[in-house]
């Protein structure tokens, strides 16, 4: 980092990791270092020059072997502003289309010298596997179901931006838990840092398994709205493959989508957060989401500064390692 | 070849009662009622071993014809003697499938070529193993196959399952069914529980086992023709089947050693050598199946031996294939765990479900030490203590879970009709 960047004084953490695979691996400590660090960054996006050094002459691959757009040019923004070289492959134009392996194709990578890979994996796991076997930083842009670290952090950071504080608050996750790597990455998060987390959809979707987690589960959107302090609302699909979960979009709405009714129930100052992107009249009424309780593209903007320094912290990490 | 003169060993013959510390002799091949007097052996000190009746593993993979990378039935057999087995029984979702009486007589002459154990097959219950129609079954059974299974699939269609199982009652051939339920297991890849939940893995719930299990129990009483299950997983299949054989059903079940030796929390590293069909699940699960081990409602152990590449197996975990290798751990996982940890069964039964069991169940002339009989012969250590080398394995193929597990107990010698094939 540039010497001007000394507004936030980071919590003393040694970041020792290479890798960011999973909330789930990380100290509340190191959470709250992210944080800080992502705050110091944030400041670089609103300069004039919005470009350090940091990761001058690296090479950052966006390996999205699952389509994504936001998280992609996310990534692509963050190492842009720290310098590096950045590459974008996708499944279609990797290897992989031709029966090439995952390892295989990352080796490739590698031994083109790329120094940070950012995956994003419909495979559960796949960036774990990756991290394994590569000297290479591997940064997970979300596999499966499993986790989406960085998501996590943005909306930390934006919750904390907001609110001062993330110990103590009450935050309700609404929608499709049981496929959400958002879910998962934002539940454990919460908890390391303090929060109470409430989950609410249908019950389909909200498997009993996630109490054990340490979390509240209700079917009831209307009796938990007037207690939190946030409302985290998931985008709900419909394909043809999850058509046992809900019968029918209406019905989602009816019973969860946050209407406009529903809204007015929410504390004063109550945050509305939508990972993206959002179905306007489904899972949120289109003029909140345009509200001015609504974070949502705070949170995309939030995500440029917490993917600048998990950028910055694991390519160093990596680079110390290296040399030891 | 030798005769050999097995001196001081604690003969353990559960099919004859017998378990005392004995001499054993088998003159050409076969086993001596008594020891010829000026007879020239070999002699082969047991004292502190346990002589046993060759062991049977009535559910192995042994991947030929079509898959000789993963394993042949040449190394596949050698993992069996390493292993203390002197007889496999063969799955038949090879390529092509064992599905024609050309197929079953390619892998027995390969087999009677090549194998260093006795090999025998089973045959398909449908064409290409494809659950629509039957397989020629009478003209395998007259190829010589011992058993009909789809293991690794499963017929869905009850009715097929029906006829199928009336079908083969004409040729007196045991049916062997892996209980999964497509539609509730889908694409699971783990015990569908808390640990799925977490590592955002899709759940293959235990229901999608049991009612399989439960429609099996229903087949054979109203063909009143045995079924026998598969590789039980959940401890809700051993009440099952433990009602049903209450009540008079002919319905059986295996146990495999990986499903009471790990849980479902293994699979935290998202380690594909702990991916396996079906899956492991949790301690409820192994208490259930060791009980039902103990009180005789699970009458057969086997290994599943499922040999996998390693660059198969290093790849997504959803994307990697099922199955572990188990021949040369089975013994070994089976004693520690059984006869040595929980003392669930002492260890003349434990030889019973590995030897007359599943010889019984299969109609094969062995699994016994009765004057006369083949002189297949496992020696074993009961309380031998070692450590699991995948590097040290005979199978072509190392995906185990096992590798660095220290084990109390294995097979020190393996005897097949008088000859030593292990070590």
């Amino acid at each position: 980092m540039t010497g001007k960047l000394k507004s936030s004084q980071p919590s003393a953490v040694n970041w020792t990791r290479k890798d960011l695979i999973a909330i789930q691996d990380l100290s509340p400590e190191e959470i709250t270092f992210v944080l800080d660090t992502a705050a110091a960054f944030k400041q670089v996006s609103a300069r004039e020059i919005k470009k350090v050094p940091s990761l001058r002459g690296k090479t950052l691959v966006n390996f999205f072997v699952e389509p994504s757009t936001r998280t992609r040019t996310s990534f692509e923004l963050a190492a842009f502003r720290l310098s590096a070289d950045v590459v974008n492959i996708s499944a279609s134009t990797s290897s992989l289309s031709k029966g090439e392996t995952l390892k295989d194709t990352a080796l490739n990578l590698q031994a083109l010298h790329a120094d940070i890979i950012v995956l994003r994996h419909s495979s559960a796991g796949a960036p774990l596997f990756l991290s394994q076997r590569l000297a290479a930083s591997v940064i997970n842009a979300g596999d499966g179901a499993h986790e989406h670290p960085t998501q996590a952090l943005l909306d930390l950071f934006t919750i904390r931006e907001r609110l001062g504080r993330i110990a103590g608050l009450h935050v309700a996750i609404v929608g499709d838990i049981l496929f959400s790597r958002v879910a998962r990455s934002d539940i454990f998060a919460l908890l390391k840092l303090g929060a109470r987390v409430t989950l609410v959809g249908p019950s389909t979707l909200v498997p009993r398994e996630f109490e054990k987690l340490g979390v509240h589960v209700t079917h009831d959107i209307d009796s938990i709205l007037p207690e939190v302090d946030v409302v985290n609302l998931l985008r709900i699909q419909h394909e043809r493959q999850r058509k046992e979960y809900f019968p029918s979009l209406g019905e989602y709405t009816a019973f969860f989508g946050l209407t406009r009714e529903r809204a007015a129930r929410l504390k004063p100052g109550a945050l509305i957060m939508h990972p993206g992107p959002i179905n306007r009249g489904v899972e949120i009424d289109s003029e909140i989401a345009d509200s001015t309780r609504s974070v949502i593209l705070d949170q995309v903007t939030n995500g440029l500064a917490v993917r600048m320094a998990v950028l910055y912290l694991c390519a160093g990490a990596a680079s110390i390692e290296h040399a030891l | 070849m030798p005769n050999l003169l097995l001196r001081h060993g604690r003969i353990i013959d559960p099919a004859n009662r017998r378990d005392e510390t004995a001499d054993l002799a088998i003159v050409d091949g076969r086993i001596a009622a008594m020891i010829p007097a000026g007879g020239v052996f070999e002699e082969i000190d047991c004292r502190g071993l346990v002589v046993a009746p060759g062991l049977i593993d009535l559910h192995v993979h042994f991947r030929e014809p079509g898959q000789s990378a993963k394993e042949t039935i040449a190394t596949g057999a050698r993992a069996a003697a390493a292993g203390g087995f002197t007889s496999v029984v063969c799955m038949p979702n090879t390529l092509p499938a064992v599905d024609t009486p050309s197929v079953v007589s390619w892998i027995r002459e390969k087999a009677e070529r090549e194998a260093c154990v006795n090999v025998f097959t089973t045959g398909a219950i449908t064409k290409g193993i494809a659950g629509e129609e039957l397989a020629p079954i009478g003209s395998m059974a007259r190829a010589g196959i011992v058993a009909l299974t789809d293991d690794g699939h499963c017929v869905q269609n009850h009715e097929l399952m029906r006829r199928a199982l009336e079908y083969a009652r004409m040729f007196q051939l045991p049916v062997l069914d892996h209980c999964q339920d497509y539609a509730l297991v889908g694409k699971g890849v783990m015990h569908e529980g808390y640990w799925s939940t977490l590592l955002g893995l899709p759940g293959w719930p235990s229901a999608g086992e049991e009612m399989i299990v439960m429609r099996n129990i229903l087949l054979a009483g109203l063909c009143e023709t045995p079924i026998h299950c598969q590789h039980l997983s959940s401890g809700d299949s051993v009440r099952l089947i433990r009602d049903a054989r209450a009540r008079g059903i002919p319905i059986s079940a295996e146990v495999c050693p990986h499903h009471i030796a790990l849980s479902d929390d293994s699979l935290q590293g998202y380690d594909t050598n702990f991916k396996m069909n079906p899956p492991l699940r949790t301690r409820a699960d192994i208490d259930a199946l060791i009980q039902g081990i103990a009180d005789g409602v699970v009458t057969i152990l086997a290994s599943d031996h499922a040999p996998h590449c390693a660059y198969e197996k290093e790849v997504e975990f959803d994307m990697a294939p099922f199955g572990i290798v188990g021949l040369e751990t089975e013994l070994g996982l089976f004693l520690d765990i059984l006869v040595h940890k929980s003392r669930a069964i002492d260890l003349p039964r434990l030889i019973a479900l590995l030897t007359i069991e599943p010889a019984r169940l299969l109609r094969l002339d062995r699994g016994t030490l009765s004057p006369g009989a083949p002189a297949d012969v496992t020696i074993i250590d009961p309380d031998l203590e070692w450590t699991v080398d995948a590097a040290t394995f005979q199978s072509r193929s190392t995906n185990t879970p096992f590798h660095g597990r220290e084990l109390k107990g294995r097979a020190v010698r393996t005897i097949v009709a008088g000859k030593t094939v292990w070590p």
